[in-house]
């Protein structure tokens, strides 16, 4: 195990239980006991903290992923147009009133990712190449993008507008196991779908040609990296909204303790993706804002737009 | 062993050719702009496949191979010499370990062994971005060398160094050889296919033009008809200079 996977894993241990505790109700473990704790540990903050990990551990090391895919420090998964496909395929859940039915929503998004993830695979897939393969992603995101715009223009009723307005935001507040067992065996496999190309992501630093001349077959790697994607992204939708900038930001931190290979910033962008969003979400819990917490999504786009503009700034400073 | 290319045609790039290439020497592929020679290579690499024809490897088909197998056996260096990242010089030389699933301590050595082939021990731990031109180049090549591949097929190696790291290189090169692996190489400059290569390949408007040894492949007659340049060799044998 290497350093910043130790320190990230000594991180964690810490911050996992101290965020149990954190909240509009502070349990101090050594003080006086507060009514109904155990249910506001085991069914509230639990399942929120573990909801974190999971898709912090996801889009951190999809963020990697698709960096090392694209051979572009600034690739983010949401290239693929996943993400707003999911995204359109639960606003429309809200469009039809079936949201209000357990499991509704994230079969939508579900649905979503997968329609995405099927037409990624027929427009890129036989050829592999990756220029092609990204144009196919923003197609995908901008359609994915207007048809949301279309379905809140013509929504329903207010009520049904201002929860698509809400949910779009991306947060973790009210949810529960029920999205724990529905996000964390998805994710998982993506993570694992993503281990087995980290070999293939290696080869691609030295361009597709090296790459394929080392034993790597292009087509294979875009299956498995648009179903990785895919169940990380198309999986963290259904059950938190649009959640940005992690798996953008969360490389950019652990690659300068690696030896920069794709594969050996997966398992660090995992860790600290994770971390990063339990932190944030212990944040918009406890930070004091009329009218309710502030939205995860607000928060880390809040925080992620300056460090992307850090990132160009930074570039366009090489590039002099 | 012999790399063939059987009859190899590419829809406007390639037309019907034939060549036999003998591992144990350094073929050289040469030929004007646009002459097909990088295409000719990454067909020989398995990295194209040809329209009609084969290249085979051993009397096997490349196509029939599997891609880790082909992988190990032949090595291929592209012209772009592009690294995404800004690797260590043995983390790059790492990368052509991909392809074997062997220890860590296999892969080590056989790393070691391709960095000190390339003479490059004292630059190991340094990143990409503080090499010069002519340190990178032979970083790019150990890469291919730690695969251990019995071919190693290169796309103008010698482009962009000054004369003294081309020398080095070719000596390398030459070297691997006669170690009895196959070195094919692209190359622009005829004096060096001339001195150094055991075989040449001239390409001309994606055909083969002319092809054996080099006095016999490049006479002036086959540069008049494919460069269009009256030209004339001088000097001694393994030294020779084109004078126009």
């Amino acid at each position: 195990m290497t350093r910043p996977v130790i320190l990230l894993l000594a991180a964690l241990a810490i911050a996992l239980p101290l965020s149990l505790l954190a909240g509009q109700v502070w349990i101090d473990p050594f003080g006086a006991p507060v009514p109904n704790a155990t249910a506001i540990l085991m069914e509230l903050r639990l399942p929120r903290a573990l909801l974190a990990l999971t898709l912090g551990a996801g889009l951190g090391a999809a963020g990697a992923a698709m960096q090392g895919y694209l051979r572009n420090p600034l690739a983010d998964p949401g290239l693929f147009g996943i993400a707003p496909a999911a995204a359109l395929g639960a606003v429309l859940s809200f469009y039809t009133g079936y949201e209000t039915q357990a499991l509704t929503l994230p079969l939508f998004a579900l649905t979503g990712a997968a329609g995405a993830m099927a037409l990624l695979a027929l427009i890129a897939g036989r050829s592999g190449g990756i220029a092609l393969f990204t144009l196919a992603g923003m197609m995908i995101a901008s359609l994915a993008g207007a048809m949301t715009s279309l379905a809140i223009s013509l929504s329903p009723n207010p009520f049904a507008l201002s929860e698509i307005v809400t949910w779009l935001m991306g947060a973790l507040a009210d949810r529960g196991w029920h999205e724990v067992r529905l996000a964390a065996p998805l994710t998982v496999l993506g993570l694992a779908a993503l281990w087995r190309a980290a070999p293939a992501l290696d080869a691609l630093a030295l361009g597709e040609a090296a790459a394929r001349s080392l034993g790597v077959e292009p087509a294979r790697l875009l299956g498995i990296m648009i179903v990785a994607i895919g169940l990380i992204v198309g999986s963290g939708v259904a059950v938190a909204g649009m959640i940005g900038f992690v798996g953008l930001m969360v490389p950019h931190f652990v690659r300068p303790f690696t030896d920069q290979r794709p594969s050996a910033t997966l398992l660090p962008s995992a860790l600290a993706g994770a971390l990063l969003l339990l932190v944030a979400d212990c944040l918009c819990r406890v930070l004091p804002l009329q009218g309710g917490e502030l939205r995860l999504g607000i928060a880390l786009s809040l925080a992620g737009a300056p460090f992307f503009l850090r990132l160009l700034l930074k570039l366009r400073r090489e590039l002099a | 062993m012999m790399l063939e290319a059987l009859g190899v045609s590419i829809p406007h790039r390639l037309h019907g050719v034939t060549a036999q290439l003998r591992a144990g020497g350094v073929t050289a592929i040469v030929g004007p702009n646009g002459a097909g020679k990088s295409t000719l290579l990454a067909t020989l690499a398995g990295l194209i496949e040809p329209g009609t024809g084969t290249v085979t490897l051993a009397s096997q088909p490349l196509a029939q191979m599997l891609a880790q197998e082909r992988a190990r056996r032949i090595g291929y260096l592209p012209q772009s010499g592009e690294v995404a990242w800004n690797l260590a010089v043995r983390t790059l030389v790492g990368l052509g370990r991909l392809p074997h699933r062997a220890s860590p301590a296999e892969d080590a050595e056989a790393v070691a062994q391709a960095i000190a082939t390339m003479q490059l021990e004292p630059l190991a731990d340094r990143a990409l971005s503080t090499l010069s031109g002519g340190e990178r180049a032979r970083a790019l090549l150990a890469r291919v060398l730690a695969t251990q591949p019995h071919w190693i097929l290169a796309d103008e190696p010698l482009a962009a160094l000054d004369l003294a790291h081309q020398q080095a290189l070719i000596r390398a090169l030459r070297g691997l050889a006669e170690e009895g692996r196959g070195v094919v190489l692209v190359i622009h400059d005829l004096a060096l296919a001339m001195n150094h290569a055991d075989h040449v390949v001239v390409l001309d408007s994606g055909r083969i033009a002319a092809q054996g040894k080099p006095r016999d492949a490049l006479s002036q007659e086959v540069i008049a008809r494919v460069w269009n340049l009256d030209a004339r060799w001088l000097g001694e044998p393994g030294h020779m200079a084109l004078a126009m």
